[in-house]
């Protein structure tokens, strides 16, 4: 028969020897392995008290951004809600009234910006569907809850109090 | 009227002396389930357990605590009496065994009275330690068959055959000791191996007999049901084992009783084969300090030879994987019961011929 792979081990399948049936070299073998683990260092992280650093690719929970003088990006193009593909980001626009310069960066804006994190499966296609660079996947994992409604995410759960740079995104 | 003259003072000194032996056991067989977890993580490069308290010392209460709260379940259509019964066994005959061990020299209050650490000097130690640890099967027996559950009760069968089995050769290998010691008390056996050095050989009964050790420590396992040869509560083919239908604290004392059992087990073995209390240095020791902290040196000794064998113990079982059930009884016929009547005769024919020593 064809090898399918040259991986293959023979295994011996001879009656063990005197030495194998004694068993105390083989024990004192094993005895060394796990003597020689006790100087290892552990490979557990504490969790709550130390965290693993997230990989800069790493797609975590939305945040919505703002502009360097402190206004929401967000216009409320609707390309993210498009560009998901599960469907979980619904949006509804609102035009800028006079005097609300400071707080929308252009006319019209997100009245309201939900995403449903019980449908989201994290691709960051939104993030790179935004053309206004204003939603983005941030490196922060989504907290646990008790009941379905409060994992959809309102625009103040998402909104950022601070501009953030993403620098390479 | 001799057999009314009761001594009080003997009474008030053996009852406070198993009182703090009693403490102690538990005490040291409640950190040995902390420690098992401990050595385990290390060795498994994981941290272990870590949240009840500094280093997680607090890990033994949490647990007692929560087997007392559990509910407390006993089957239907179970032995009522003889299901209670199988752990009260397994917990009494654990904490037996301890009253035969010397666990530091005697002391000579100024007042010239003599204070015996151990609880009684009886003539026969060594075979009252089999007697009860042969007992000890009972509990794990009746509790398995009480609890009408097959895999309760194929469990109890395995652990009365293995216990059976090893204790053959476990009392073949002991023979041996015994015919070099030519006593069966476990004090005059410490009394023997005085020191670390004497007449230019070691005094360690370890050293006198490594063959009968190892065939002894092996057995020792057996008995205690820990791995390589746990087979009696093997996850994975029985459930849980013998103790699967108890909960709340009557698992509780099965798991507690088989710490004790390591903890014992481990003081048998030191003092039979490792000196008990004895250590090098012994006599240079003795005579610049007072006898009262001597005997305090000497218990603390011997306590931390046990914590290293029980460290021995944990050690082996998170290293070895565990014996098939006719592994287990080849090993146990095939190979230890002859290597342990060959040592027998080895060790007989050195004593009549080449010693001469009796």
């Amino acid at each position: 028969m064809q090898k399918l792979t040259n991986r293959a081990i023979q295994i011996d399948r001879s009656p063990m020897t005197f030495g194998e049936r004694a068993y105390l070299p083989a024990i004192a073998k094993g005895l060394g392995t796990t003597l020689s683990h006790i100087f290892k260092k552990s490979a557990t992280t504490s969790y709550p008290e130390e965290k693993r650093p997230f990989s800069p690719v790493f797609r975590g929970l939305h945040v919505l951004n703002r502009d360097e003088t402190g206004a929401e990006r967000c216009t409320a193009c609707g390309l993210c809600a498009l560009a998901c593909p599960a469907e979980a980001i619904t949006m509804e626009a609102a035009e800028r009234k006079p005097g609300e310069e400071k707080l929308y960066r252009e006319e019209k804006y997100a009245a309201k910006y939900e995403i449903n994190m019980l449908r989201c499966i994290f691709c960051g296609y939104c993030e790179e569907a935004c053309p206004k660079d204003a939603v983005y996947l941030s490196e922060t994992v989504m907290p646990s809850n008790y009941n379905r409604a409060s994992f959809i995410y309102k625009k103040e759960d998402l909104l950022i109090a601070h501009p953030q740079k993403h620098e390479g995104k | 009227m001799l057999l009314l003259q009761i001594d009080t003072a003997l009474i008030i000194e053996k009852l406070i002396l198993i009182s703090a032996i009693l403490m102690v056991s538990l005490g040291i067989a409640m950190y040995a389930t902390w420690g098992e977890r401990k050595v385990a993580a290390i060795m498994q490069d994981r941290v272990g357990p870590n949240r009840a308290g500094p280093l997680g010392l607090f890990l033994p209460l949490a647990d007692g605590l929560k087997l007392f709260f559990k509910e407390e379940i006993i089957p239907d259509r179970s032995t009522r009496f003889i299901f209670i019964l199988g752990p009260c066994l397994a917990m009494l005959t654990a904490l037996m065994t301890s009253a035969v061990i010397p666990w530091a020299p005697d002391f000579i209050t100024s007042s010239g009275h003599t204070v015996a650490f151990q609880v009684a000097d009886i003539n026969i130690g060594i075979l009252f330690v089999f007697g009860v640890v042969s007992l000890g099967v009972y509990g794990v027996m009746l509790g398995g068959w009480a609890s009408n559950n097959k895999f309760s009760l194929l469990s109890s069968i395995r652990a009365a055959s293995q216990a059976i089995s090893y204790e053959l050769a476990m009392g073949i290998s002991l023979i041996a000791l015994l015919m070099m010691t030519g006593s069966l008390s476990l004090r005059e056996i410490v009394q023997q191996q005085h020191g670390f050095w004497g007449d230019g050989y070691f005094t360690w009964n370890f050293f006198k007999q490594p063959v009968g050790f190892i065939i002894f420590l092996t057995c020792t396992f057996a008995e205690l049901n820990r791995a390589p040869f746990d087979l009696p509560e093997c996850e994975s083919e029985l459930n849980m084992g013998y103790h699967q239908e108890y909960s709340s604290m009557k698992l509780g004392f099965y798991l507690f009783a088989e710490y004790i059992n390591l903890f014992i087990s481990s003081t048998i073995l030191i003092t039979l084969y490792f000196g008990g209390y004895n250590f090098p240095f012994m006599d240079q020791v003795a005579a610049s300090v007072s006898p009262l902290l001597f005997s305090i040196i000497c218990m603390l000794v011997l306590i931390s030879k046990v914590v290293g064998m029980i460290l021995f113990f944990m050690f082996v079982r998170w290293t070895l994987p565990r014996f098939r059930y006719d592994q287990l009884m080849k090993l146990g016929w095939r190979s230890l019961i002859p290597l342990a009547l060959a040592n027998m005769l080895v060790t007989g024919i050195l004593i009549l011929w080449v010693f001469k020593s009796h």
